[in-house]
């Protein structure tokens, strides 16, 4: 059994050179779980109210995207030598305006339930922790 | 003082019981898949009851049961919903206590405001809504001399509801009542975090309601309030919660061509103008109070007063009155009902609420107050416990535009009204905003200009049933409270009737 690292998006918005989003390895771990139940899966950013600020796991394609939607990266889950499970993290555009300078890492809480974000029946909330990206600032 | 005893044991106000199943038809009805979750309190941490894990085939049969009642339901006269909606308000009353209790140990609120605010609140929310019902009158409009319109209104029929976990209790009746009122028949979805304390409430209640009106099932997003919100046999959805979910909601409610209300959170200013310190009265007191009620219910407010822009001149004075003030507040047993800020309702809420404090700090944030857990030992020691914080910053930083749905204040300071107006509206949000100013014009023209759909003119966190509340911008759709809450649970019925004999003349 190999342990599991922490996953590093690519670079999807245009013009950056540096990832924006990680999945920590519980994230990793527990993605890999809903993949095998669900199928593919994919996160929109939520903000606002009780549960806001959380990152939401869907099925791939259940949330409609559109162009007011930033795609923030594409990473990949499987295992080294593993066929591609590839998630889409998508944040409307915004929210990205006020999220920009962050970086994201996706970790998992114990926690009951958020949304219709597939995770929550099993008692696990993902959460985001946040760093400051170099090159950007909340610039008053 | 009094401490409220811990429920279940001698001299409790309430004894849950160990295992709750969904309230179908007028009855407790077991999970179609026989399984269930735990119910914890923010309090200690603990599990204290079972819940029913429903899925869809509970929703089905919630559904069942409301388009079995919603009929006979729709036809009863308002004389006698208005008659219902009363006795409802009445059971209330008499268990304020009890509710109070209950609803403190599911969320973890301080019980001084669930006493005086939530169910209180909630039962006026009925008599409000049996007073609108029967004071509501159709139109009619004469055309020409021989067409009339008549314009009826008509209940949805049966209508799906998810509910947040801050208010419980409130927040179900803000959205059951004009339901009931309007003559709709409801399935209800809790959240998964707060279950029980709604099924308390109709334990007291579910005999008044014929069987099938009010369905409540519990369970979680993904597995029963998706299969509510996506059915095409609900005529209208409501949702209080987050943006994704509210676009989901919207998703879900176009596939089936019905309506949605939305409301969908804040990040709303409290703006303190410098006329407020000219002098140290009790005006000056009131505002001093409004600046602290970014705390209130824990922060865990949709329209919590979580970004204070206090105008330069009075900065640092007002501003150190108000943090002095805030680090007075009694954080303790929410039982107890001298304490003022309680537990936050879960532990995903309490790290979420921890992240934002560090992620404050990375950007550069000051933090003036608090900022850490609390561990309040004893027994209490496993509870969500967070000190009210405050941070000095900009409103470009995260702390300042995100909804930390916590006792978390970002504080920054503007340079007259045109800058505290720009800042005030500088957000993503449009909920609710506070404007305080012994200037009753410089008040008028910033509760006009603030972009947001309640504006708290020299108080705050009122919440009357007969004032309007809904948002702007990314904040929803839709208001709740007042009679133009009728409207998101009636349909228009139209008869134009001709009396004359005289046909068109076309055919």
């Amino acid at each position: 059994m190999s342990v599991i690292e922490t996953v590093s998006a690519t670079v999807t918005v245009p013009g950056e050179t540096v990832p924006r989003v990680e999945f920590l390895p519980a994230t990793v771990e527990l993605l890999r779980m809903l993949w095998g139940k669900f199928g593919p899966l994919m996160f929109h950013q939520s903000g606002g109210c009780c549960d806001g600020s959380s990152p939401m796991c869907f099925a791939a394609g259940d949330f409609l995207t559109s162009d007011r939607d930033v795609l923030l990266g594409r990473l990949d889950i499987a295992p080294t030598g593993g066929e591609p499970q590839v998630i889409d993290f998508w944040m409307s555009v915004e929210q990205f305006e006020y999220w920009s300078h962050t970086f994201l890492s996706v970790d998992v809480v114990p926690g009951r339930g958020s949304g219709f974000s597939l995770e929550a029946p099993e008692g696990k909330r993902f959460m985001i922790r946040s760093r400051l990206m170099e090159g950007f600032g909340p610039d008053a | 003082m009094t401490t409220y005893a811990t429920p279940g044991s001698e001299d409790a106000k309430v004894t849950f019981k160990p295992r709750y199943e969904n309230w179908i038809g007028g009855e407790w009805v077991k999970p179609v898949e026989g399984q269930y979750f735990e119910d914890i309190s923010p309090v200690n941490g603990k599990p204290f009851a079972e819940v029913a894990r429903g899925t869809a085939a509970d929703i089905e049969l919630a559904l069942d049961a409301a388009h079995r009642a919603a009929p006979a339901w729709g036809k009863t006269s308002a004389t006698e919903r208005a008659a219902v909606l009363n006795r409802i308000a009445d059971v209330i009353d008499a268990n304020t206590e009890l509710l109070a209790v209950a609803e403190t140990w599911d969320n973890g609120k301080p019980v001084r405001e669930t006493l005086n605010a939530d169910i209180p609140l909630a039962a006026d929310h009925f008599r409000y809504f049996a007073s609108a019902i029967r004071a509501q009158e159709g139109a009619f409009a004469e055309m020409d001399g021989s067409m009339t319109a008549y314009h009826y209104h008509e209940p949805l029929g049966v209508v799906g509801q998810i509910i947040p976990w801050n208010f419980p209790i409130l927040m179900a009746v803000w959205k059951l009542a004009p339901a009931l009122a309007a003559g709709n028949a409801i399935v209800l979805k809790p959240a998964e975090q707060t279950p029980v304390s709604i099924l308390v409430l109709i334990e007291l209640i579910g005999d008044i309601l014929p069987p099938g009106v009010v369905n409540i099932v519990n369970g979680f997003g993904v597995e029963a309030g998706k299969p509510l919100a996506s059915s095409p046999r609900i005529r209208k959805i409501a949702f209080t919660g987050e943006t994704t979910t509210g676009r989901l909601i919207l998703q879900y409610a176009s596939a089936n061509i019905i309506p949605a209300t939305l409301e969908l959170g804040g990040k709303s200013p409290n703006v303190f103008f410098k006329d407020v310190a000219d002098h140290d009265d009790a005006f000056y007191d009131k505002a001093q109070e409004g600046f602290v009620l970014f705390a209130f219910n824990n922060g865990e407010v949709c329209t919590a007063p979580s970004r204070a822009l206090i105008e330069k001149p009075i900065y640092d004075s007002f501003l150190g009155d108000a943090v002095a003030r805030t680090a007075k507040a009694i954080q303790g047993n929410p039982l107890d009902t001298d304490t003022m800020v309680g537990a936050q309702a879960s532990n995903d809420q309490l790290e979420k609420i921890l992240s934002y404090i560090d992620i404050g700090k990375q950007e550069g944030a000051k933090l003036l107050l608090g900022g850490e857990r609390v561990d309040l030992g004893g027994d209490l020691s496993g509870g969500y416990y967070v000190q009210p914080t405050i941070f000095e910053g900009h409103n470009k930083m995260r702390l300042f535009q995100e909804e930390i749905f916590g006792p978390v204040l970002a504080v920054t300071s503007f340079d007259g009204y045109d800058d505290a107006i720009s800042i005030a509206n500088d957000t993503l949000y449009g909920l609710g905003a506070g404007v305080w100013s012994r200037n009753g014009n410089v008040a008028y023209r910033a509760g006009r200009d603030i972009q947001a759909g309640r504006v708290w003119v020299n108080n705050y966190h009122a919440y009357p049933a007969g004032a309007a509340f809904g948002g702007y911008k990314s904040s929803g759709i839709g208001r709740e409270n007042s009679r133009l809450a009728l409207d998101h649970y009636q349909q228009t019925k139209n008869l134009l009737v001709s009396y004359s004999e005289d046909k068109l003349g076309f055919f």
